[in-house]
């Protein structure tokens, strides 16, 4: 079956790279899932979070801040200014964040854009945890 | 023991405290390259691909971006200076500034005000010393910058790119950074950021590095001038860290290269200076002798001759 070479890739590090399923991003005019076979498509990504579903293991959720993918003939490139592993992710920390980022209200473009950076890194904690009851 | 002989045993300890020293810097800035080039070559995957993706985007684009094209009356100029927070680096601030002088010179030759934005406390001295006007300047971070560093004088640049001309608007940018091109080899690299030029040149390059020779027909989402908009200044940001990346590979290297020589002069001086003391108390032994000898002989002449 064909499958997806996939590679996240953040500034300064390479963040999981492996064969994959399917892979589901958020683009600025909605989710997209990508298969095997899909047409070249270069899109920007808007920040939220990225679902793989590998070949083999658990599903991989990445929380993405700034970035774009590209799709050509089954190789799946998402590149990210901070890309982090939903694992690597400290819930409670990110939870914390959250809490902050919420009290101290959205009264600047910083406060907004820190908060719904908490909120992303929270829900890529959390939805491993999720898939990972699951499986 | 003589005055002599204790001054250069004095000597000779300062001169072994420094070169300690001098051994230790030399040790940390080499470890320091190591992980310095892992850095870079960390950040090589994702500043391909983005020359990629912004390379497809220009050829199905038509649209003219601002940030590509060149202004017809050109009258001010950015002049980015990445120089070291700290010192102890051989020439490698100091051929950064000298670089930037001659830039500002020519740029004035052609009717451009050269404006600077400094990044690293070296510069910032040089500038403030000689009391000119500075648009803006970063420290703090130049060992070990973070893409965050790199967005942020980017950011700043960008801004006043955008700005008019009467509010302070640039007209081009210009960045002086030193280029990592080994251990034992670096240069001071000027390099136009803005307006970018390179795209050509990027499109041949992604493609020979990535072994594909034509780009597929992306379907751009949600559209290649949306897709450019939004990458371009991505793009400059990362030609600052890149460069912000290889000019602290560059500064550890002259750091080391700087300490090594001042390990091996003082290893020199200690050589000279044990020799002289060496002298020094043989002379004093020698003179010790000629004098029992020649008390000895004063007494016993003495005794004869009563």
């Amino acid at each position: 079956m064909a499958e997806l070479n996939v590679s996240v890739v953040a500034v300064d590090r390479n963040v999981w790279s492996g064969v994959a399923k399917s892979i589901v991003a958020k683009t600025p005019d909605g989710e997209i899932g990508i298969l095997p076979g899909h047409e070249p498509v270069l899109s920007l990504l808007v920040n939220g979070v990225v679902r793989i579903e590998p070949v083999e293991g658990p599903r991989v959720v990445v929380a993405v801040h700034g970035g774009f993918f590209a799709v050509d003939s089954d190789n799946v490139r998402v590149l990210a200014e901070v890309a982090e592993l939903g694992s690597d992710i400290d819930l409670d920390r990110a939870q914390a964040a959250l809490q902050r980022a919420k009290a101290t209200g959205e009264e600047s473009p910083e406060d907004i854009e820190a908060a719904r950076r908490a909120e992303t890194r929270v829900k890529a904690a959390t939805s491993i945890t999720a898939a990972g009851l699951h499986s | 023991m003589g005055a002599q002989l204790r001054v250069y045993r004095r000597r000779i300890k300062s001169v072994q405290a420094t070169k300690k020293i001098t051994k230790a810097m030399e040790l940390i800035a080499s470890s320091r390259i190591v992980k310095a080039q892992q850095r870079v070559d960390a950040s090589l995957p994702y500043t391909l691909e983005l020359q990629r993706a912004i390379s497809a985007a220009v050829s199905r684009g038509n649209s003219k971006h601002a940030l590509t094209t060149v202004h017809d009356v050109r009258r001010r100029a950015a002049v980015i200076l990445l120089t070291a927070d700290r010192g102890l680096a051989g020439a490698y601030s100091s051929s950064i500034i000298k670089e930037g002088e001659a830039l500002n010179a020519l740029l004035r030759e052609q009717g451009i005000e050269p404006v600077p934005y400094l990044v690293g406390r070296k510069a910032l001295g040089y500038y403030k010393f000689r009391e000119r006007k500075i648009a803006a300047s970063w420290t703090g971070f130049t060992d070990q910058p973070s893409y965050e560093n790199a967005k942020e004088v980017a950011g700043a640049v960008l801004a006043d790119f955008a700005k008019k001309f009467e509010d302070g608007g640039l007209d081009e940018i210009h960045l002086i950074y030193t280029h990592f091109i080994n251990m034992g080899v670096q240069e001071v690299r000027v390099r136009r950021i803005l307006p970018v030029d390179i795209v050509e040149a990027t499109e041949a390059e992604a493609s020979e590095k990535l072994d594909t020779k034509v780009f597929p027909l992306y379907d751009f989402e949600p559209s290649p001038e949306a897709v450019l908009d939004a990458l371009l200044p991505r793009y400059i940001e990362n030609v600052v860290y890149t460069a912000m990346l290889l000019a602290s590979a560059s500064e550890h290297a002259a750091r080391r290269r700087a300490m090594k020589s001042a390990s091996d002069n003082a290893e020199e001086l200690i050589r000279t200076l044990a020799r002289r003391a060496n002298q020094a108390r043989q002379a004093e032994i020698t003179q010790e002798i000629s004098e029992i000898v020649g008390g000895a002989d004063a007494l016993s002449s003495a005794s004869s001759g009563s």
